[in-house]
């Protein structure tokens, strides 16, 4: 299963889990597991319509995936996901 | 650069510098050249000053509007407890000078704003952004897109830390990414930890704050790969580093395909600070009580209720006798807060307490339930001085 690696301010919404074992074929898949599994965390993620946040961005290994095929990228077993929030320095 | 020399201290002090073969005496006299301007000088600002002053970096400028406090100390190692209650740029520039005196030290005590921020970073070579909101990060990176400038960036939170160079001149004379090629926009304020929720682990700042004035150094001397085009990232907690590589966006409102923007902006408006509180004020609106007027209910004997909306360990610092039901939890024990009288909310500053009754109101029809202005600071400052203010 990939993993996905959360970011230390979205851990509220995880259970303080930092790491997520997710199945899917693509990114889109995985993000929908790991939203499945933590309802809070979703609006923080993607939109109403599934699509991912514009201040989000998301990493399969050291590539931002719009330059690979966005959501739709195809993600293997030992694929590593990041989800890179804008982090400001303690005061939002 | 040829007529820049080096007196017997200057050469001995740096002689570490002058005996590597790649930096050599040429490196120093960069440096020595360099001018830099340091956004704010806490966590990231003070290893970043220490260093750069140390290495020998000519002219070093300092941007921090704010005094020195006790709970800056854990992580802000350029202070001391004697300087508790004074300008940050005044105390810095002591301790620096104390450290390196062939070092221009030039202070700037204002907040940087769309304003002044031209006229000052227009000055320097290099900025270095040690802020620590989003309006600010914006703001600096704007300004050294629209001067040309390199923005030596590095960020924290809790026990992550982030860093990166923008804007930094390329072999085929463009520019690298910039921060907004990263994050185009900022978050959304109700989206992001509050001030009151964030922390950070004392040492992790001293560790980025360390990598920027590594990479503030390789930007000056030319010597060795910067993070240009890259984000490195650091788990502290985990110990996982990782770096990836960071695109130039079509999209980019300075320098993309398009651009649109060519001067600074409203960056607390961009940022949305300030404009929850106004759809607040129109649509679901928070009651405030202030220390003084929640006082007098206490002696006036009328019955009512108090809930601590922070985290648990938060209440281990200081409480104030409220009942305590986390923000994140409020829904689920919505049963627990009365209808029937006045129902106190407090948090550690007033923002959280905003977010529950937001909520409770919304979702459950509450009618009764009052924000304690301040949270329990304001509480520690004026009604219970014995409380630690954390």
């Amino acid at each position: 299963m990939a993993r996905i690696i959360i970011p230390t301010p979205l851990r509220k919404f995880t259970s303080n889990q930092a790491n997520f074992e997710a199945e899917g074929k693509t990114v889109s898949e995985a993000i929908l597991a790991l939203t499945t599994s933590y309802g809070n965390l979703k609006q923080h993620l993607v939109d109403d319509e599934g699509k991912l946040r514009s201040f989000v961005r998301v990493y399969l290994g050291d590539e931002d995936i719009n330059v690979l095929q966005k959501e739709a990228t195809p993600i293997e077993k030992d694929s590593i996901i990041s989800i890179i929030p804008a982090i400001a320095g303690g005061i939002a | 650069m040829e007529k820049l020399s080096f007196s017997k201290e200057e050469l001995e002090r740096y002689s570490r510098h002058l005996i590597i073969p790649e930096f050599n005496i040429e490196g120093q006299k960069k440096l020595k050249a360099a001018k830099v301007l340091v956004v704010g000088s806490g966590g990231l600002g003070s290893p970043l000053l220490l260093y750069l002053t140390a290495a020998g970096v000519g002219t070093i400028g300092i941007v921090d509007f704010d005094v020195v406090d006790s709970s800056n100390l854990q992580r802000q190692v350029l202070f001391g407890e004697e300087n508790v209650g004074e300008a940050k740029v005044d105390a810095a520039k002591k301790r620096l000078s104390a450290l390196n005196p062939h070092i221009k030290i030039i202070t700037y005590n204002t907040h940087l704003n769309n304003q002044n921020a031209l006229d000052i970073i227009k000055d320097y070579d290099v900025v270095a952004d040690g802020t620590d909101n989003f309006p600010t990060r914006y703001l600096v990176n704007d300004a050294c897109v629209l001067l040309d400038k390199v923005n030596v960036y590095a960020s924290i939170f809790r026990f992550e830390g982030q860093a990166s160079v923008f804007n930094q001149l390329q072999e085929d004379g463009t520019r690298g990414p910039n921060y907004r090629d990263l994050f185009p926009s900022p978050p959304p304020p109700g989206l992001v930890p509050s001030c009151a929720e964030g922390g950070v682990i004392g040492v992790l700042p001293g560790i980025l704050g360390s990598i920027q004035a590594n990479e503030v150094i390789k930007v000056i001397s030319g010597v060795g790969e910067t993070l240009s085009g890259r984000l490195f990232l650091f788990d502290a907690a985990s110990f996982e580093t990782r770096t990836l590589k960071v695109q130039k966006s079509p999209t980019n409102p300075l320098n993309g395909e398009n651009p649109s923007q060519t001067e600074l902006i409203d960056y607390q408006q961009f940022c949305g600070v300030g404009i929850e509180e106004d759809v607040a004020l129109s649509e679901n609106v928070v009651k405030p009580i202030s220390v003084e007027a929640f006082l007098e209910l206490k002696q006036s004997g009328e019955d009512y209720q108090l809930i601590d909306v922070r985290e648990a360990f938060e209440f281990e610092i200081a409480e104030m006798g409220g009942e305590l039901i986390p923000l994140a939890t409020i829904a689920q024990n919505a049963d627990r807060i009365s209808k029937d009288k006045k129902v106190i909310i407090h948090c550690k500053a007033g923002k959280r307490s905003a977010d529950a009754i937001k909520t409770l109101q919304s979702t459950y029809g509450f009618t009764n339930l009052y924000n304690l202005e301040g949270g329990i600071l304001a509480w520690a400052e004026k009604a219970d001085t014995a409380l630690a203010r954390y």
